[in-house]
């Protein structure tokens, strides 16, 4: 029997600093056979290895046809995350995956997609985002609503100049504390809906950051009338065999390394907002 | 698993042996020929039941009853010469099947700064277990469920496994925390073993479960049990069952747990409890399990390890930035919840199998049972 838990190796073969305490690694895997057998999904992510220190998840930015490198966009908050920090390139470390859910390609093909993010430049959204604009004519309108607590807490935000000369594609931007070089909105990010004109008919949403703003802004989406069945969410929990196995990111019934992390909203109703789940 | 129960049930009824107690050692020679060089039994140590490496059936448990109660558990002398005249110990066959510590795999570190993957050997020694209780092979049953579900059946686990020679003996002296009954999983081990045993006062009525269970049996020229022991065997059992005084109101009670996530009754619990984990480690169904990496001093290999993980500390649901769970009522109704609601959704059926060993072992005796009493007595009452 194979065993799913052990890694392969991998390469740094690029490292960006997106802000002081967040970076993005550029992974290449060091066998070619691994490399031509890995299929990802835009929402799912890999279980990262640093040697000696141990793994985390962290979700995958790059396109499921791109054959280069894999990205990942890692903010330093725990032990492993920090000393990943210190990688350079050229540094080996270790990867399995891809595990989980992705976001609902099929369900979004000709409908309007709208993108709802919030906090640090949330990286399971934006794999979605590449995704549609990759192939701009099999989606409706793109709509990428993001929120920041503070101005500067925004990364990427060539990213999102950029999106916003795309054909056919919207960025609103809001923070809730506003300041002199910030020309976007000031507030929640659930400001931002009026001025977006959602089609409920035509949209489908997907949300990804904190879990009081994606259900706030669920709850606006749904008094603007769009569906419960049009909205997913991606989700995070403490994860550590991404297997289904170690018992840790259970939410309810769910196993979210491999029920999600991306959900369709009705499945995860009973339980976003209740304190301890 | 339920066409696989009644097939075995079936099996069972049709030859049953008996085994005079003074042969319980060609029983265990019998095994160890069959390959399983280790032979582990209850034996009472410490002040409890333990499944211990024996020699032969001398150092079974003589004469020897448990007595449980919330928070308590105390071995004391019984009448007779039966050795299997109690419930159960702490341990289940959990310890046996999913390590309390194991490694995972390991990682080697090259001068060149390579880095090699490698699996660890998978060569657990043949393992027969005596005194298997039904409790224990329901939990068994479940966690095989969890473990080998696919895509990613564990292959540790699986080696563990399939590396048990399994002799149930179906209970007769239930313990006062005991509720099987209720769940459904005792006293009569149902499918899951080798050989199972009810044990008289002058030997044992045995039938195989398995063709090496019957390989077995077909060493020790037994002679059929008597219709008069095997209904005397039935007889203990069904007393067995009739004499258990707790029990779950219901097989299913996702719904009504459900209805009550914000009880009040959980503030209560909430206070008593201790958050210490006992329960979760007693547990034979309990699977969750933290991975972690332990790099040698040389700095060029490191193992990662997975070691059992409870719940009830605040590590369990760690977030970086935040604790999902940080107060002790938010743990007990998520384990308490699991176990026997969202279980249903994962696993089809409950996560208890009426055992009792977490209203035993916790320190301040909550009782599972009559914690689910106090949710449901005060209707769906919310806070």
């Amino acid at each position: 029997m194979h065993n799913p838990d052990r890694p392969v190796e991998v390469e740094v073969v690029d490292r960006v600093e997106e802000t002081p305490s967040i970076y993005t690694l550029h992974l290449r895997f060091t066998d070619p056979e691994v490399a031509a057998s890995y299929r990802l999904l835009p929402g799912q992510y890999n279980m990262l290895y640093l040697f000696g220190v141990g793994e985390v998840p962290i979700s995958i930015v790059s396109d499921p046809d791109f054959e280069g490198p894999l990205e990942h966009t890692i903010r330093s908050v725990g032990r492993v995350t920090r000393g990943m920090e210190r990688l350079k390139v050229g540094d080996r470390m270790g990867l399995r995956g891809p595990y989980g859910r992705g976001w609902p390609l099929d369900e979004a093909e000709g409908r309007d997609v709208v993108i709802v993010t919030g906090g640090l430049g949330c990286a399971p959204v934006v794999s979605m985002i590449r995704y549609v604009l990759q192939r701009r004519e099999r989606f409706g309108r793109l709509v990428i609503l993001q929120g920041v607590k503070h101005t500067d807490d925004l990364i990427w935000r060539r990213q999102y100049e950029r999106w916003q000369q795309m054909p056919d594609t919207q960025v609103l931007l809001a923070a809730d504390v506003g300041g002199p070089n910030w020309p976007y909105s000031v507030g929640k990010v659930t400001v931002l809906f009026s001025q977006a004109g959602v089609d409920p008919d035509k949209s489908i949403v997907m949300l990804c950051g904190p879990e009081p703003m994606m259900k706030a802004s669920i709850d606006r989406l749904l008094a603007l009338n769009v569906p419960a069945e049009s909205m997913w969410l991606s989700i995070e929990r403490n994860m550590q065999c991404g297997i289904g196995h170690c018992g840790h990111c259970q939410v309810g019934p769910y196993f979210v390394c491999q029920d999600g992390p991306v959900f369709h909203y009705p499945e995860l109703r009973p339980w976003l907002g209740v304190t301890g789940f | 698993m339920d066409f696989l129960r009644g097939l075995l049930s079936v099996t069972m009824e049709t030859s049953a042996s008996f085994l005079p107690r003074e042969s319980l050692d060609t029983l265990l020679e019998a095994i160890r020929r069959g390959g399983f060089t280790r032979v582990l039994g209850p034996v009472a140590r410490h002040g409890a039941i333990t499944y211990t490496s024996i020699a032969s059936a001398d150092d079974l448990p003589k004469g020897l009853r448990d007595r449980q109660a919330p928070g308590q558990y105390r071995l004391e002398p019984e009448e007779g010469e039966r050795r299997f005249a109690w419930a159960n110990g702490p341990q289940a066959l959990k310890p046996l099947t999913f390590a309390p510590r194991e490694t995972l795999w390991r990682c080697e570190l090259d001068d060149n700064g390579q880095l090699s993957f490698l699996d660890v050997d998978l060569a657990p020694t043949p393992t027969a277990v005596f005194g298997v209780r039904a409790c224990d092979l329901a939990a068994l049953r479940i966690q095989e469920r969890h473990f080998l579900k696919l895509p990613y059946p564990d292959p540790h686990y699986a080696a563990r496994r399939e590396s048990l020679f399994l002799v149930a003996v179906h209970c007769s002296h239930p313990a006062d925390t005991c509720f099987c009954a209720s769940t459904g999983d005792g006293p009569r081990a149902e499918a899951g073993y080798d050989l199972a045993m009810s044990e008289l006062d002058h030997g044992f009525v045995v039938t195989a479960g398995t063709e090496r269970g019957r390989g077995v049996l077909s060493l020790l020229n037994l002679s059929p049990a008597s219709p008069d022991e095997c209904a005397q065997a039935d007889g203990e059992i069904e007393a067995a069952a009739a004499a258990q005084t707790r029990s779950l109101p219901s097989r299913n009670l996702k719904d009504a747990l459900y209805a009550r996530l914000e009880h009040p009754h959980w503030d209560q619990v909430g206070r008593r409890c201790l958050s210490c984990g006992n329960c979760t480690a007693v547990c034979p169904t309990c699977f969750c399990h933290a991975e972690q990496d332990e790099p040698a001093l040389t700095g060029s290999s490191s193992e990662h390890l997975r070691q059992w993980d409870s719940c009830f500390t605040a590590v369990h649901s760690y977030m970086g930035h935040f604790l999902v769970r940080e107060e002790t009522r938010l743990r007990y109704r998520q384990w308490l919840t699991h176990k026997l609601a969202s279980w249903h959704e994962q696993y089809g059926r409950s996560g208890c199998v009426g055992c009792g060993r977490c209203i035993a072992w916790c320190p301040v005796g909550i009782d599972i049972t009559a914690e689910v009493s106090a949710l449901l007595e005060s209707g769906d009452a919310q806070s």
